[in-house]
C-alpha cells in the first residue's frame, strides 16, 4: 500500500509543486514537508510528496548494497 | 509478517523467500488496504455507483475487486454505464468536479496512513473550494489496532514483525514501539528495494535469534524516528477514530478514520445516507484467512483453480497487492 | 464539407458522395480505387501464395503523441502481414463515424492513413464508410483488410526449438504506455510517444536467415509477455527471459514505475519479436540494426524445456519465476 516513487522537485509554490523523475513530470502537493526546495528530492505517493529523501542516507544506503550484492553473488 | 502489499509484491516479484534460512518463514498479513476493505464496504460503493448523476473517482487498485453477486465490480458496473474514472491522486477528484458540474463526484479514499494525509488535505480543499458536487467515501483504516487485534488471537504466532516503510514514513519509529515495550516483538521498518527488504529481515531475524525487541528502521532515507508530524496534524484536523469492518478480521474498535463534523458536507457516507450492512464473504473465499496471515495464499482450496486473476473470487485475488495475486503472479517456477 | 460529420453522410446519397469524393479519393487516389467498383479486382502474381489479414481499431483518444488511429489502422495490419512473412499490398478500409465528430479530425486522420500507406507501400483499393447516431461510437471505429504476397515461407511457432534465441527489435512498452497516459492528461507529463511504425522493411532484413528465423509476431495487446506465452502455450518448451536485456526507454520505465504499470504487459506498435536459431542470433541482431525501426534490436531469452508450457525470468536472488499472461487491464494503482 505504499507504492511511492522518489521526484526531484523542479518547481515550487506554495503547497503545489512540479516534480520530475527520468523525464516524467507531474503536479504534486508539498502540504507534508517543512520548507521544500527546487532540487529536493521527495517520496511521493498519489500525488501527494510524504517526505524529503536524504541524500547523504541514500548514497550510503547504496554502498552498502553493492557490498551486499557481492556477499551474495558468493552463496 | 510483513504487512504491506507493496512490500508482498516486492518479495514476491525478487524471490527473497529462496534466500531466507530454512527455520524461517515469512508470512504475509493485512497489508493491501484494498483485501481489508471489508465485503459490505464494497457493496456499498457497488450501490453508491447506481445513484444517478454519481461519478465516482477511484484508485485503479479498486475497479475490479468482486461484489457479494457473482461477477459485480466496478469494472462491471461500468460497463452497463456506470461512471467510474480512475485517478492517481485524490486532487484530481477535484478537477473531475469541475469539469462536471452536473453530477456529483465521490472520491472512494481507501487507504492506510500513507494515503490519509493527502486524502484530508482533498477533503479540506473541497470544503474550501465551495464546490457543491465533491464528497469523499473515506474507507480508511490504521495500522496500530489490526495489529493489536492480531496478537491478540489466540493462535498468534508471529516473532517479528517487518513493517511498512512509507507508513512509516508518517508514524516514525515512534508509531510502532508498542509492538516491543508492550508485546517484546521486535520489529524492523524496511523500505522496498530488493536490497532494504533482505537487510530489514536479517535484521529481524538476528534480534529474533538473540532473543531482543526493539525497533529497528533499515529505510533511514525515507524515515524519521518522529515521522511526519505535519501529515498527522493533517490527518487529526479532518479525520477521528472509529470503528471499522475488516474483512477476516470482523470489526475492530477506532481503527478506521471518519470524516470529522467540520467537514460533514464533504462526508459521501452522509451525503448519500450510506449504511454499511454486515454482509458474509462470498462462499468458500478464505481471503479473510490469507489477510489474518492464518492460511497462505497456496492453501486457499479456490486458488489457482476457482480463483484467479482472470476470474477472481476475492479480493486477495484481483487487487495489485492482494498476497494471492503475489503468489500467483510470481509463482516461483520450480 | 460541414464542419461535423452528421448522419446525412452516411445516407448513400449526395453528402456521401461529398465525403468520397472531397475528403477520401483525394487522399488515397490511385487506379484500382479510382474505378470506384464494388469491389476491387487485384493483379495476381503467379505462383504466389497469398497473406491476408484483418484487424479493427478502437483505440481512444484518437490523436496521441506519435501517432493517431489512421496511421494505427495501416500499421496494425500491415505489420500482421509481415510477421506471417508477407509483403504488404493492397488494403481495405472501413470507417465508422460517430455523428458529430469534427470533419477536421477526420480530415486529419484521412491524410495519417494516406502518409502511413505510402510509408508502407501498400495501396487503399477499397472502402467503405458509415455514419452512426451519437454515442454509438467513440469518434471513429476503423477496420483494414490487408493483402500481401507470401515472401518468407515456413513461419510458425511449431518451428521454434530448443536452444533457439528471442529478439526483440527494440524498446518495449512505449505505445500502451502513451495511449495510457493520453488518455488521462493529468497523470503524468512525458514526451512519451507512440512507437507505432510500419514494419515490412524491418521483417525484411530477416530474410537471409531463412528457415532459421522459426517466427515472429508483434507484441500488441498484453505486451511481450502475453505474446512470449503463446509460443510456449500447450508445448514442452519454455523462455527464459532475461528481464535486464529488455530495453526500456526510461521515461516509460519512470512512468510505470510510478503508476505500478508493468512495461512487459504494455502494448507495442512497432515492434517484434523473434526466434530465431542460436548460430544466426547475432547476425540477426546485425541486420534488424540496419534499419531506424531495430536500432535498439536486443537478445532477451532462450527456449529451453525446463518449465514445459511456461515463460520464466531468473530472479536476482537464485531461482526463477513464471511469466504469466495479462488478465484484465493494467489500470494505474497507489499501493
Amino acid at each position: 500500500m505504499c507504492l511511492a516513487v522518489p521526484f526531484r522537485l523542479t518547481k515550487v509554490d506554495g503547497v503545489n509543486a512540479v516534480g520530475e523523475k527520468d523525464g516524467v513530470t507531474r503536479d504534486i502537493r508539498v502540504d507534508f514537508l517543512r520548507d521544500p526546495k527546487v532540487g529536493d528530492y521527495v517520496v511521493c505517493h498519489a500525488g501527494f510528496a510524504i517526505e524529503r529523501l536524504d541524500a547523504a542516507q541514500a548514497q550510503a544506503d547504496l554502498d552498502a548494497w553493492n557490498e551486499l550484492e557481492e556477499a551474495l553473488a558468493t552463496l | 509478517m510483513e504487512v504491506c502489499g507493496t512490500h508482498t509484491m516486492a518479495i514476491a516479484k525478487a524471490g527473497i523467500r529462496s534466500l531466507l534460512p530454512p527455520d524461517v518463514e515469512l508470512i504475509s498479513g493485512p497489508g493491501c488496504p484494498v483485501c481489508v476493505t471489508d465485503q459490505s464496504e464494497i457493496d456499498a460503493i457497488l450501490r453508491l455507483s447506481e445513484e444517478r448523476n454519481v461519478i465516482l473517482a477511484t484508485y485503479g487498485d479498486m475497479v475490479r475487486v468482486p461484489g457479494s453477486a457473482a461477477g459485480d465490480s466496478l469494472a462491471a458496473r461500468s460497463a452497463k454505464g456506470a461512471r467510474v474514472r480512475v485517478v492517481y491522486s485524490p486532487i484530481d477528484a477535484l478537477g473531475i468536479a469541475r469539469e462536471n458540474p452536473d453530477a456529483e463526484i465521490v472520491f472512494l479514499g481507501v487507504g492506510f496512513e500513507t494515503t490519509a494525509p493527502g486524502t484530508a488535505a482533498f477533503v479540506k480543499a473541497a470544503k474550501e473550494s465551495g464546490l457543491p458536487n465533491v464528497s469523499c467515501l473515506s474507507l480508511l483504516k490504521t495500522c496500530e489496532p489490526v495489529l493489536r487485534a492480531l496478537i491478540a488471537e489466540p493462535d498468534f504466532r508471529v516473532d517479528g514483525f517487518l513493517l511498512p516503510g512509507h507508513v512509516s514514513t508518517i508514524l516514525g519509529e515512534d508509531g510502532f514501539r508498542f509492538l516491543p515495550e508492550e508485546f517484546g516483538i521486535p520489529a524492523v521498518i524496511g523500505g522496498f528495494e530488493p536490497e532494504d527488504i533482505i537487510v530489514a529481515l536479517t535484521r529481524l531475524i538476528r534480534q529474533i535469534r538473540n532473543g531482543e525487541a526493539k525497533i529497528e528502521n533499515e529505510y533511514r532515507r525515507a524515515v524519521r524516528p518522529e515521522g511526519n508530524p505535519l501529515a498527522r496534524r493533517m490527518i487529526e484536523a479532518v479525520f477521528e477514530p472509529e470503528d471499522s469492518l475488516w474483512r477476516g478480521i470482523g470489526r475492530i474498535p477506532k481503527s478506521g478514520l471518519a470524516i470529522r463534523k467540520e467537514y460533514e458536507t464533504i462526508d459521501a457516507k452522509k451525503r448519500f445516507g450510506l449504511v454499511i450492512r454486515e454482509t458474509p464473504e462470498p462462499a468458500g473465499c478464505r481471503c479473510g484467512s490469507v489477510i489474518r496471515g492464518a492460511v497462505s495464499p497456496e492453501r486457499c482450496p479456490l486458488f489457482g483453480r476457482i480463483c484467479t486473476p482472470e476470474e477472481p473470487v476475492g479480493p486477495c485475488m484481483v487487487s495489485s497487492e492482494g498476497a494471492c495475486a503475489a503468489a500467483y503472479k510470481y509463482r516461483p517456477a520450480e | 464539407m460541414d464542419d461535423i460529420i452528421t448522419l446525412a453522410y452516411g445516407s448513400g446519397g449526395k453528402k456521401t458522395a461529398e465525403l468520397i469524393g472531397e475528403l477520401l479519393l483525394p487522399a488515397f487516389g490511385n487506379d484500382i480505387l479510382g474505378e470506384l467498383g464494388d469491389g476491387a479486382i487485384l493483379p495476381a502474381e503467379a505462383g504466389e501464395r497469398l497473406v491476408m489479414s484483418t484487424d479493427s481499431f478502437v483505440v481512444t483518444p484518437y490523436f496521441f503523441p506519435g501517432g493517431d488511429i489512421g496511421k494505427l489502422s495501416v500499421c496494425g495490419t500491415v505489420n500482421d502481414i509481415a510477421v506471417s512473412g508477407g509483403e504488404p499490398k493492397y488494403l481495405s478500409l472501413a470507417v465508422i463515424l460517430e455523428e458529430g465528430i469534427p470533419t477536421e479530425d477526420v480530415r486529419r486522420i484521412v491524410r495519417s492513413i494516406a502518409d502511413t500507406a505510402k510509408r508502407a507501400r501498400v495501396r487503399i483499393v477499397t472502402g467503405d464508410t458509415k455514419v452512426v447516431e451519437h454515442g454509438k461510437a467513440d469518434g471513429i471505429f476503423i477496420n483494414t483488410t490487408g493483402i500481401g504476397v507470401l515472401r518468407h515461407p515456413g513461419l510458425s511457432p511449431k518451428a521454434i526449438r530448443e536452444g533457439d534465441v528471442v529478439l526483440v527489435s527494440g524498446t518495449v512498452g512505449d505505445h500502451g504506455t502513451c495511449v495510457m497516459l493520453a488518455r488521462n492528461e493529468n497523470l503524468l507529463r512525458s514526451g512519451i510517444a507512440s512507437d507505432c511504425a510500419p514494419l515490412f522493411e524491418l521483417t525484411k532484413t530477416l530474410r537471409p536467415l531463412g528457415t532459421d528465423l522459426r517466427v515472429m509476431r508483434d507484441p500488441t495487446r498484453g505486451g511481450v509477455a502475453t505474446t512470449l506465452n503463446e509460443f510456449t502455450e500447450g508445448t514442452g518448451l519454455t523462455i527464459e527471459l532475461d528481464e535486464t536485456a529488455i530495453p526500456v526507454k526510461k521515461e516509460v520505465r519512470s512512468a510505470s514505475d510510478i503508476l505500478g504499470l508493468d512495461p512487459l504487459y504494455s502494448a507495442n506498435e512497432g515492434k517484434i519479436l523473434a526466434v530465431v536459431a542460436p548460430e544466426r542470433a547475432d547476425e540477426a541482431l546485425r541486420l534488424l540494426r540496419t534499419v531506424p525501426e531495430g536500432k535498439d534490436a536486443a537478445a532477451i531469452g532462450r527456449v529451453t524445456s525446463s518449465h514445459p508450457g511456461k515463460v520464466v525470468v531468473r530472479t536476482p536472488y537464485g531461482g526463477s519465476r513464471i511469466v504469466i499472461k495479462l488478465a484484465g487491464a493494467q489500470l494505474p494503482r497507489i499501493c
